[in-house]
């Protein structure tokens, strides 16, 4: 379903050419979780915004679900961010004048769900992180660890087939990040695809598959 | 739609202090352009009152040429009796005297009339009457007095059955007209009216020519169309100057009432041009301040569309939140503009004006608001749409 070929992305820092991505090669199977490891700077995060449709490559061709993303309108990629992918970020990126429930409430608007349904799947996304009981919270009414809960719950709100995760532990401690993990397991698990950027070695391990990537380029692992 | 509303009314509602101040443009601009047109139209109104209580259904005729094949008083009646389209007429011819009683002396103006002149100038008495046929038919050496004349000459109103000379002849005062606001508007100067017939003795060197007359037309015809008649047979009676023009001139009352209402329709464009002017300054310092939010935002506009908005939900959500601003400017605006005409009524109390609320100019002045929210809105409102969203989510770190 994510098929990368020759993906290149190139940032152009007075002279120099940095190659945030070398022609880089991945495919990704529905259903597989795929953790990405490699050290700061060397494109992750770059990696991960082309895949979600955040970012656009320099050059290559990046095929979802059989259609070179190229082809898509700009609706359209509205509309995949919208429903086929959820993101995870690094620093949680919620909406700091919403609460919890509207943070998670916001893609379905987006998607033009009627209110009664939204109000529902807010609910069970929400049970799903195990925050029912913060609904009516001000993301700086939360720790870390729950605020990361209810991106989790805002990227899987709309039922999207792949989540992509860029170090969603990053910023917490590791019995937090053992939680968010074993969420991201069970989703997992339900059949969700599931990319998960790291830069730690554990967290990657609990992945079916990982590829390491340094300075751009891109190499599977196998343990 | 709601939804944006929704979001708009929260991020309003978010920075008070900031909302009113952006604001603040657009109030100061929709109480100028509502206050000001407000006033006018009072002012308006109350001048066109007073032209109508002035008795907008007569016309006075002058004629210009009294000396060759002058009109004479006969001719005329002869005439409207023998046309539709007039229902009275009072000729006139004026004067001026030197009137004295007992030991005062004044300048006034004397007219020569019959007793239709009282009728077709609505006029009021204070004392006594006005003029009767009869005085005409003996040239009677009776006289009636405006209130102006009376005060001037006599010294005091209840002055029926006092005599009074007009170059040197003697005249009894057979009544006192009512004061009025149409003679305080025109001069107020010191007017004796006296038969027609005796106008023409005490003044022997005229011609006999009427120098101007009233006419009003019958009920259910207009001036104006009573207006032509009276054009179409001068035209043919009278022949033409020697440049060309008609030698004598027809007055309506509505062409005053039309001068009147051009000259305050001017004004109102005028003042409400203005006012206009600052609400589209208004209108500048709703574009600033929405600029300011998208760039403070542009984190949040990166989340937004990370997570699925299109460019056309991020614009309609900025573009609401300035519309959705100048409105609520508007309705304060409108408001504090009900204060302010309030307080202007409690001022001229009285004085026989009043300022309402004119209803046209606040549907103006929300129309003018919304469009320029749209205006001023979009320019803000399409840059935060136009955002790559990885560029907006990494904005600022
Ligand atoms: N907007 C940008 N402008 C210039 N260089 C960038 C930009 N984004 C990323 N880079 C560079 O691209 C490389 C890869 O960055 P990134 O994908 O964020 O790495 P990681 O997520 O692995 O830490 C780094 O060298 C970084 O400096
Ligand atoms: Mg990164």
């Amino acid at each position: 379903m994510i098929d990368l070929k020759d993906i290149t992305k190139v940032y152009q820092i007075g002279e120099e050419k940095i190659y945030a991505l070398n022609h880089v090669n991945l495919h990704i199977a529905p259903q597989e979780f795929v953790s990405v490891i490699g050290p700061s700077g060397s494109g992750k995060s770059t990696l991960m915004n082309i895949i979600g449709l955040l970012d656009t490559a320099d050059a290559g061709v990046y095929t979802l679900d059989g259609i070179p993303i190229n082809e898509y309108s700009e609706n359209a990629l509205a509309g995949v961010r919208n429903r086929k992918i959820g993101f995870v970020f690094q620093n949680f990126n919620l909406i700091a004048k919403l609460s919890a429930e509207e943070n998670v409430e916001l893609p379905l608007i987006y998607a033009g769900t009627p209110a009664r349904e939204r109000s529902e799947k807010v609910k069970k996304a929400l049970e799903k992180v195990g925050l029912s009981s913060r609904a009516k919270h001000m993301p700086t009414e939360l720790s870390g660890g729950q605020q990361q809960r209810v991106a989790i719950a805002r990227a899987l709100v709309t039922d999207p087939s792949v989540i992509l995760a860029d170090e969603p532990t990053g910023n917490l401690d590791s019995h937090t990040s053992a939680e968010i993990m074993e969420i991201l397991e069970e989703l997992n698990d339900q059949g969700k695809t599931v990319v998960l950027i790291t830069h730690d070695n554990d967290i990657a391990k609990r992945a079916k598959r990982i590829v390491h990537i340094l300075d751009g380029k891109l190499s599977e692992v196998r343990l | 739609m709601s939804m944006s509303f929704k979001m708009a009314l929260r991020s309003i509602g978010s920075n008070k202090l900031r909302s009113v101040l952006t604001m603040l443009g657009i109030i100061i601009g929709v109480i100028a352009l509502v206050v000001l047109v407000s006033l006018v139209n009072g002012a308006t109104k109350s001048v066109n009152e007073q032209i109508a209580s002035l008795g907008t259904n007569y016309m006075q005729i002058y004629i210009w040429n009294t000396w060759d094949d002058p009109l004479t008083s006969r001719e005329l009646e002869t005439w409207a009796d023998g046309e539709e389209l007039v229902e009275t007429v009072a000729p006139t011819i004026q004067n001026s005297a030197t009137a004295k009683f007992g030991a005062r002396s004044k300048q006034v103006s004397v007219v020569g009339t019959t007793s239709a002149f009282y009728d077709i100038r609505g006029l009021k008495l204070e004392k006594g009457r006005f003029l009767k046929p009869v005085d005409v038919q003996n040239n009677s050496c009776i006289c009636v007095l405006d209130s102006i004349a009376a005060d001037n000459v006599v010294g005091y109103r209840d002055c029926v059955g006092q005599e009074i000379s007009l170059n040197g002849i003697r005249y009894t005062v057979a009544g006192v007209l009512a004061e009025n606001d149409s003679m305080m508007m025109f001069g107020g100067e010191s007017t004796v009216y006296i038969p027609f017939s005796s106008m023409l003795r005490q003044y022997a060197e005229l011609s006999g020519g009427i120098d101007s007359f009233y006419a009003i037309p019958p009920k259910g015809v207009s001036v104006s169309d009573a207006a032509v008649s009276v054009r179409n047979w001068l035209s043919g009676r009278f022949e033409k100057d020697e440049w060309g023009n008609d030698n004598f001139y027809v007055s309506t009352m509505d062409a005053l009432e039309d001068s009147a209402s051009s000259v305050t329709s001017v004004l109102s464009a005028l003042l409400g041009g203005i006012a206009s002017i600052s609400l589209i300054v208004g209108g500048i310092g709703i574009m600033n301040i929405m600029l300011v939010t998208v760039t403070e935002r542009t984190r949040e506009i990166g989340i937004r569309k990370a997570i699925g908005a299109t460019r056309r939900s991020i614009l309609s959500q900025f573009l609401m939140e300035a519309v959705v601003l100048c409105m609520m400017g508007c309705i304060i605006g409108v408001f504090l503009s009900w204060c302010i005409l309030n307080l202007a009524n409690s001022v001229v109390q009285g004085l026989g004006l009043t300022f309402d609320l004119d209803a046209g100019v606040v549907l103006l002045a929300a129309a003018f608001c919304f469009a320029i929210g749209l205006i001023f809105g979009l320019y803000p409102a399409n840059k935060a749409a136009k955002m790559k969203p990885i560029d907006a989510l990494h904005y600022g770190g």
